[in-house]
């Protein structure tokens, strides 16, 4: 049970990475990695949406839509209860915790419509998870997002002072340094279940 | 997009989302579907003609619901539109093409939150009349399809020495497999890009900017911090 759960979380952040990996969630991660205190805010921000849409999916998944035979209306059913849920959460934090709210709260509009959110959602429900291990693999997908952030966050300082040819100025070279990134991360694949298989 | 008074040209409208405005290169919407499933063309192909059906629907019901959907929950409406077709889309290929729906997996219902289809929403079907709007989402959908067409052949070509499943490089060049690796994904689109670029500045001399921002992100409407990503 427990090397599974450690499997299922250390594979999210590095073998089944999200951002470098599974290509999900691009858009803030070319987005809003310019600077680093931004991808900190932005990726905190996923992890807890991630957490959240998960615990409040997995539920509704398997104790509303499985009995009724509803499965198929998942897609519909998931994106609202996420939209919601950030609207929710965005005016909560802004009543009582103001300090969280300026922390994260810039970013909760960005995160309703992002593919990670609802990807691991689906993927969850998917897979046929527990309740526990999706809520593991939620947090673990969001740390991921994070290292990928903050990694490239890093990595984007160099290229932004870097004078590469003319037509790959910008967003392409960008492009060309996340694939160095991605190929790093390549050189995970197969070590997770490797080293919890015992 | 029709910035003249007059009446939009339809035709015009159809071809922006090919070239002008062709969404994935030169808009840089839906990022995620160009870099994951474009390692087969057939994959690509079945993708881009996937969203183009959600794109074209979706716009014409959402032209035509502009006056009656109140502005303020104009995102939540959007969605469940947008979500209500990708399920049909979903349904259809599980049907028809099963070998799709495997290869696809999670992005397929992952349509629903597709960059593309809930911008064009925003930014032209709930401004638009319903057959300037389908137009629209033709040209957009085809020039989204156009691009992971033409991405997943490079991709497969190089890294599987196939196009369609059928051998075309000779057997004794040994398939660069790095370019099926997601690594690949994000070089192959950087260089494409790059080279678009290249075009841009040869025949018009100055390259339209490229940024992921506000401007197509379909939560702009309603984010108090505008510029945010851009800084």
């Amino acid at each position: 049970m427990a090397s599974k759960l450690a499997i299922i979380f250390f594979g999210m952040i590095l073998t089944n990475n999200y951002v470098l990996v599974k290509f999900l969630g691009i858009c803030p991660f070319l987005g809003v990695s310019k600077k680093l205190d931004s991808a900190v805010g932005m990726s905190g921000a996923v992890i807890f949406v991630m957490t959240l849409a998960t615990c409040a999916t997995w539920p509704i998944y398997t104790y509303l839509l499985v009995p009724n035979g509803l499965e198929y209306l998942n897609n519909i059913v998931f994106i609202l209860v996420i939209a919601t849920l950030v609207q929710l959460v965005e005016i909560i934090l802004k009543k009582f915790m103001p300090p969280l709210y300026n922390a994260l709260g810039v970013f909760l509009p960005l995160i309703t419509t992002n593919c990670a959110v609802l990807g691991v959602t689906i993927l969850n429900v998917d897979n046929g998870y527990t309740f526990v291990e999706s809520i593991v693999c939620a947090v673990g997908a969001g740390i991921g997002f994070m290292l990928a952030m903050v990694l490239f966050s890093g990595v984007r300082r160099r290229v932004e002072d870097a004078k590469p040819p003319k037509c790959f100025e910008g967003l392409p070279i960008t492009l060309v340094a996340a694939s160095i990134v991605s190929l790093s991360f390549m050189g995970f694949g197969g070590m997770i279940e490797n080293i919890f298989k015992g | 997009m029709g910035k003249s008074t007059t009446k939009p040209n339809r035709a015009q409208i159809f071809t922006n989302g090919l070239i002008k405005e062709n969404p994935s290169l030169r808009l840089v919407l839906g990022t995620c579907p160009t870099l994951a499933v474009t390692t087969m063309a057939f994959n690509g192909v079945g993708m881009g003609l996937a969203a183009t059906f959600v794109l074209i629907c979706s716009n014409i019901v959402i032209s035509a619901l502009r006056k009656v959907i109140p502005d303020k929950v104009r995102l939540p409406a959007f969605i469940t539109v947008i979500a209500s077709f990708v399920t049909i889309v979903q349904f259809l290929v599980k049907a028809y093409v099963p070998a799709l729906d495997s290869a696809l997996g999670v992005f397929l219902p992952l349509i629903t939150v597709n960059c593309i289809i809930l911008g064009r929403a925003e930014m032209f079907a709930s401004k638009n009349d319903v057959l300037s709007s389908a137009f629209d989402g033709l040209g957009m959908g085809l020039g989204f399809t156009f691009t992971l067409t033409l991405m997943a052949s490079i991709r497969e070509i190089l890294g599987a020495g196939t196009f369609f499943g059928i051998q075309v490089m000779p057997k004794a060049v040994d398939p660069m497999g790095i370019f099926i690796t997601p690594a690949g994904g994000f070089f192959v689109f950087g260089a494409l890009m790059a080279l678009v670029v290249f075009i841009e500045t040869k025949t018009t001399g100055k390259p339209k900017k490229r940024s992921i921002g506000c401007e197509g992100c379909p939560s702009a409407g309603s984010c108090q911090s505008k510029g945010e990503c851009d800084k």
